[in-house]
């Protein structure tokens, strides 16, 4: 009988950059495969663009900054960036919209604070709020979900001319429309109640008609990251709570007038954000208890900047805040080391 | 005291101790006002004949003024100082005065005004005072029309918007349109582009000086190394 003779840490695996980039990377398909089945070929030529960008502004950065090339591209953070932010565009952006994102992100975000690792802020929310604040038009131009209306045909050559050459013959506006967190904002602000906003056709189930099945698909993947461990249980716990507390708050005191928590989970963004956004190792919080509180407080921020900001959904927004937060969350909640006083 | 030579003052103030990209004083006019060129320039001019009417005038009462109360007499001077510049634009360039707003005042909460005075004209004579007002005016206009042009030209795609309310009428026609039928970048002409520009600009001048520094050390190095053979 023979035993191993190895002394401890008795870890089996590496976890290294490479192979954790690429488990979101997996996460993330039944998410874009839902968004693809009701969006059409949009989404995925917007990820293939941003990765390209991605691949060529790290590849850029990395020479200039005197880096190994081959290590850090291999490592696919800059994938993961480049397919976070695309994931979050409008299926149809124009090209120079995904470029303008994914070239504030790499460069700006992510290489002129030091690169992987040295980034305080969440590179894809980065790029993402650049072009929120400075497109709002474009942003806003989100395709209805196949299945509303009639079925929208755009062939993969329409969506590459939409998105290339601009829309020309194509009738891309009678395809865009208002999300369904835009459809409860303007309507919420014209006096009508949420149980008849609900009736429109934009809303399916539980959230947005189409939408629920994306959200599906990232909770799915992103239940797998948390089994793996690649992403701290804490922070979408934290995150999902903060949210169902405040949102049942306000439901409990008004449920005419502040849509049911149910909906906040499940609409917008907040499902990807709780497990592939905030759960970046980055710039998320680092200990235990500190995770919970940067989760809640973005939970508590997106329920804030939805109900009384000004953007129909604000996780991108919230993100940021809380990176910002997340250094002084790491000072004051370092679990105590064994024997250490209580202070 | 070694006293500089007028050349060094001009160096100090333009380039070695830049308000803008060194000292980085005044930086809340800086980045306000800086969204396009005209704007720079105007709030640089401004800033420019403060610098200038406060250094002369404390250089002048230097010898009347005891040290302890010196503070208070430098406030009072630029206190002056300022509301004659703001009183002046509110004459004279009345639609330039409504652009750049609570900013004229605001000159008088310009670090670099006090920290000339200080720093400067209550050590040197007038003419020499006189000089580094227009240096350190000079390198923070330079400063501000440098990312002035950045952010307009990035943000709205025009160079020289609105030179009317500066030039007067034949500054209609200065407008540049660089690039037609554009969409506009707002971030630039929001907070945030003025901070990121202001960033890549200190950036490139530590660049610079970084070079000239190798270049210089190369140079020497090379005089030595012919000397020694």
């Amino acid at each position: 009988m023979r035993f191993k003779t190895v002394t401890s840490p008795h870890i089996l695996q590496q976890n290294s950059v490479g192979q954790v980039m690429r488990r979101v990377l997996y996460a993330m398909v039944p998410g874009i495969a839902a968004l693809v089945w009701f969006f059409g070929w949009g989404v995925l030529i917007n990820l293939a663009l941003a990765t390209v960008v991605a691949l060529g502004a790290e590849a850029v950065m990395l020479s200039i900054r005197g880096k190994p090339l081959a290590l850090h591209l291999g490592d696919y953070s800059a994938v993961v960036t480049a397919w976070l932010l695309a994931v979050a565009l409008p299926p149809l952006a124009p090209w120079w919209l995904t470029m303008i994102g994914v070239l504030a992100a790499i460069v700006v975000a992510k290489h002129l604070y030091g690169g992987l690792g040295y980034n305080p802020f969440n590179p894809a929310m980065i790029g993402y709020v650049v072009l929120l604040i400075s497109f709002p038009r474009e942003m806003s131009a989100w395709l209805i979900p196949h299945g509303i209306g009639q079925p929208h045909a755009l062939s993969l050559l329409d969506s590459l001319q939409i998105i290339f050459g601009g829309a020309g013959s194509l009738p891309v506006d009678a395809l865009t429309g208002a999300t369904p967190l835009d459809v409860l904002r303007t309507r919420l602000g014209l006096g009508q109640t949420v149980t008849d906003i609900r009736n429109s056709p934009v809303f399916g189930v539980v959230a947005g008609q189409g939408w629920e099945w994306a959200t599906a698909g990232f909770l799915a993947g992103g239940l797998w990251l948390v089994y793996t461990r690649t992403a701290a249980w804490q922070i979408p716990a934290g995150l999902l709570g903060g949210l169902v507390v405040m949102s049942t708050t306000f439901y409990l005191i008004d449920p005419q007038h502040y849509a049911p928590p149910w909906f906040h989970i499940w609409s917008g963004a907040v499902i990807f954000g709780a497990f592939f956004i905030a759960t970046d190792p980055v710039t998320a919080s680092t200990t235990p208890r500190g995770r919970l509180i940067y989760g809640a407080g973005i939970g508590i921020l997106i329920y804030i900047i939805r109900g009384f900001g000004g953007y129909p959904d604000g996780v991108a927004f919230s993100v940021l805040l809380m990176n910002i937060a997340a250094p002084t969350l790491d000072l004051y909640t370092r679990p105590r080391v064994f024997g250490e006083k209580q202070l | 005291m070694i006293e500089m030579s007028y050349r060094q003052i001009l160096q100090n103030g333009v380039w070695t101790q830049n308000t803008g990209l060194v000292a980085l004083l005044g930086l809340c006019p800086l980045l306000a006002t800086s969204n396009s060129v005209v704007n720079g320039l105007s709030l640089g001019l401004a800033t420019t004949l403060v610098l200038l009417m406060c250094n002369v005038a404390i250089s002048l009462i230097r010898p009347l003024v005891r040290p302890e109360v010196r503070i208070p007499v430098f406030v009072v001077v630029i206190a002056c100082a300022v509301t004659a510049v703001e009183l002046a634009m509110h004459a004279f360039l009345p639609g330039l005065y409504t652009v750049l707003g609570i900013f004229i005042p605001l000159i008088v909460t310009n670090c670099c005004v006090i920290g000339r005075a200080e720093a400067f004209a209550f050590k040197n004579n007038v003419a020499r005072s006189a000089v580094d007002g227009i240096a350190t005016g000079l390198g923070f206009l330079m400063v501000l029309v440098l990312l002035g042009a950045i952010r307009e030209v990035l943000g709205q795609g025009t160079l020289f918007s609105q030179a009317e309310l500066l030039f007067g009428e034949w500054g209609n026609s200065m407008t540049l349109h660089l690039i037609p039928d554009y969409r506009g970048f707002l971030l630039a002409i929001l907070p945030p582009g003025a901070f990121i520009g202001l960033g890549c600009l200190i950036a490139i001048k530590n660049v610079m000086d970084a070079r000239v520094q190798r270049h210089i050390a190369a140079r020497s190095a090379t005089a030595l190394m012919t000397a020694g053979s």
